[in-house]
């Protein structure tokens, strides 16, 4: 048998080992599961990990990859964010008010990749209810960047975006509200995709902001988030919002040419109070591509400084509504206190719910409230018209926009916690994608201190291939989605 | 753009979030200050633009009215935190 470091494994090269026989699947996973052993207790990007359902579905893959019926992810280890219901396997949105929950059902995502023969290695830890940007505000563990234990993987998605770049999994699924996904990629050192909002089914992914909320994948590099996005993409019945329309084969991107592929370089993207060695890696990034034959130029999306009070008056509006579920009945958490309904139900969210999540319900309750309505939640939906209209405008002249994925490398535990707002400003750039709902992609681009930075690349509604075609070019040209952390 | 005690005391009243005065008055300060930054929203003329509350366009979506399996009562149960036998049981609405 072919001896596997997990950390080198990519989609592709699985693929290759597993249908050239150099590997079984219930090898490779065994392997994963080795790693996971060995290096969990520090990383700790699991809230649950499934060996025994993970070797089960490799000795099924094994049996597929036999017959030479394998598709593209057919006995390859991923983790699932744990906000993606995965029926037999808790699911707990890393909230004391869902801790034990089983569900009755599998995800969208989790049955396409079911059906595609994939291997589920665990539960990948978040931010309560995916709301935060280092993944502190799990209610059971931070987990820890891979690169400096001591500093945080960014979120909500750390856990998945951690568990990558460790090598504890092949790639990961996260979903991305204002960030969730490309953050901690950016801040671990590995590539996240947020899909055109729509793209993806969002059934059986707990619901915190349901016009923001989108999945995708988080892998080691490009060709990988192209594999991936190809097995979940597309119209489900069950989700309403989910886009009616044929998926391209996203493989097809994946050229290296982009001589002349307009890039437009939004001056409000480069703001003071970004770290130096950020602004500096992107600025390089950005020479890279103009060397490469892309026609880069400046441009303005005056509207950006505003981004983020609308983000954060949309998403808690929306999580107030949608978090309303949670009474502690039908199923989670329950209190143990006397009372009546009404108490039960007080106590239940008081004792459930994190500080995070209860200062975004009161938000988004306060903006949602009569008397402010128009003032906070119906003036941020008409900003949010004038940022998309800005958008749209830019991507007339401009095939991709770069900007850094976040203003600042990852930063120390327990950093920015003190201070709620100095934690929402990790999103700033992250945030207008999904206000606009278009796509975006982070790769590394560079290392400051020893820590990775992220390009973003962002496009159109719909125009995932330019954003591969573009986020591959750049990282075939460069070397920095090659380098690991010392674990 | 300092909300009063009372003010934070109805909204967590509205949004069913038991809270004590020690954390009512935390929450005060925090939204208080955060509330503070996002007053920028207010310089921002809007005269005229339509509000968006979705970013993809999509209109009421419908499907056929055909019977199909949902999931089992055992299943829809099995998460319940009171349950008994086929109910769930709840506290008393009423005093």
């Amino acid at each position: 048998m072919t001896r596997v470091v997990p950390q080198n494994i990519t989609v592709r090269g699985a693929r290759e080992l597993l249908d050239g026989g150099d590997v079984s699947s219930v090898e490779l996973t065994q392997a994963f599961i080795d790693r996971i052993d060995a290096i969990e207790s520090s990383v700790k990007s699991f809230v649950t990990v499934t060996p025994g359902l993970a070797l089960e579905q490799a000795c099924a893959a094994d049996e597929r990859i036999d017959s030479g019926n394998a598709a593209a992810l057919t006995g390859i280890p991923m983790q699932l964010k744990d906000n993606m219901a995965t029926r037999g396997v808790a699911t707990t949105c890393s909230s004391r008010i869902l801790e034990g929950f089983i569900p009755p059902y599998d995800a969208t995502v989790a049955t396409k990749l079911y059906e595609e023969g994939a291997v589920l290695v665990g539960k990948g830890n978040l931010d309560e209810f995916a709301m935060g940007s280092s993944t502190e505000n799990s209610a059971f563990f931070p987990t820890r960047n891979p690169w400096d234990l001591d500093r945080v993987p960014g979120g909500s998605s750390g856990g998945p975006a951690a568990a990558v770049a460790a090598g504890e999994c092949v790639y990961a699924l996260g979903s991305d509200t204002g960030g969730s996904i490309r953050q901690p990629a950016a801040l671990c050192g590995v590539v996240g995709l947020k899909p055109t909002y729509g793209l993806v089914s969002r059934y059986g992914l707990v619901a915190f902001a349901s016009s923001l909320d989108q999945i995708g994948p988080i892998t080691k590099d490009v060709g990988d988030a192209a594999h991936v996005l190809n097995a979940i993409a597309g119209h489900d019945p069950r989700d309403s919002t989910s886009i009616d329309g044929d998926v391209p084969d996203y493989k097809k991107a994946l050229t290296e040419d982009i001589k002349g592929l307009r890039v437009g370089v939004p001056k409000e993207y480069f703001v003071e109070g970004m770290e130096p060695g950020v602004e500096d890696a992107i600025r390089r990034a950005i020479d890279t591509l103009a060397a490469m034959g892309a026609v880069v130029s400046e441009t303005s999306l005056p509207s950006t400084p505003y981004a983020m009070a609308v983000y954060y008056i949309v998403a808690p509006s929306e999580a107030s509504a949608n978090l309303a579920r949670y009474d502690g009945v039908k199923y989670g958490y329950s209190t143990d206190t006397p009372g009546n309904m009404w108490d039960s139900l007080e106590d239940t969210r008081r004792e459930g719910f994190g500080p995070e999540v209860k200062r975004r319900i009161m938000i988004g309750t306060y903006a949602l409230s009569a008397g402010y309505y128009d003032a906070w939640y119906k003036k941020a939906l008409q900003v949010r018209t004038i940022i998309r209209q800005e958008f749209r405008q830019v991507f007339q002249e401009f095939d991709v926009l770069v900007s850094p994925t976040s203003p600042s490398v990852a930063f120390p535990l327990g950093d920015k916690t003190a201070d709620p707002y100095m934690m929402y400003l990790n999103d700033v750039f992250t945030q207008p994608a999904n206000i606009a709902g278009i796509p975006a992609i982070s790769v590394p681009a560079g290392m400051c201190d020893g820590l990775p930075v992220g390009l973003q690349f962002m496009a159109s509604h719909l125009q995932e291939g330019k954003l591969l075609r573009a986020a591959h070019a750049y990282e075939q040209a460069t070397e920095w989605h090659t380098l690991q952390p010392d674990l | 753009m300092a909300l009063t005690s009372d003010e934070v005391r109805h909204i967590a009243l509205l949004a069913r979030v038991g809270m004590t005065d020690d954390e009512i008055e935390v929450m005060r300060e925090q939204l208080s200050g955060i509330l503070e930054h996002f007053q920028v929203l207010q310089q921002v003329d809007t005269e005229g633009v339509e509000p968006t509350a979705h970013s993809v366009e999509t209109h009421a979506v419908l499907r056929d009215d055909e019977p199909r399996n949902s999931v089992s009562r055992d299943d829809a149960l099995q998460n319940a935190p009171h349950r008994d036998g086929d109910y769930v049981r709840v506290r008393a609405v009423l005093d």
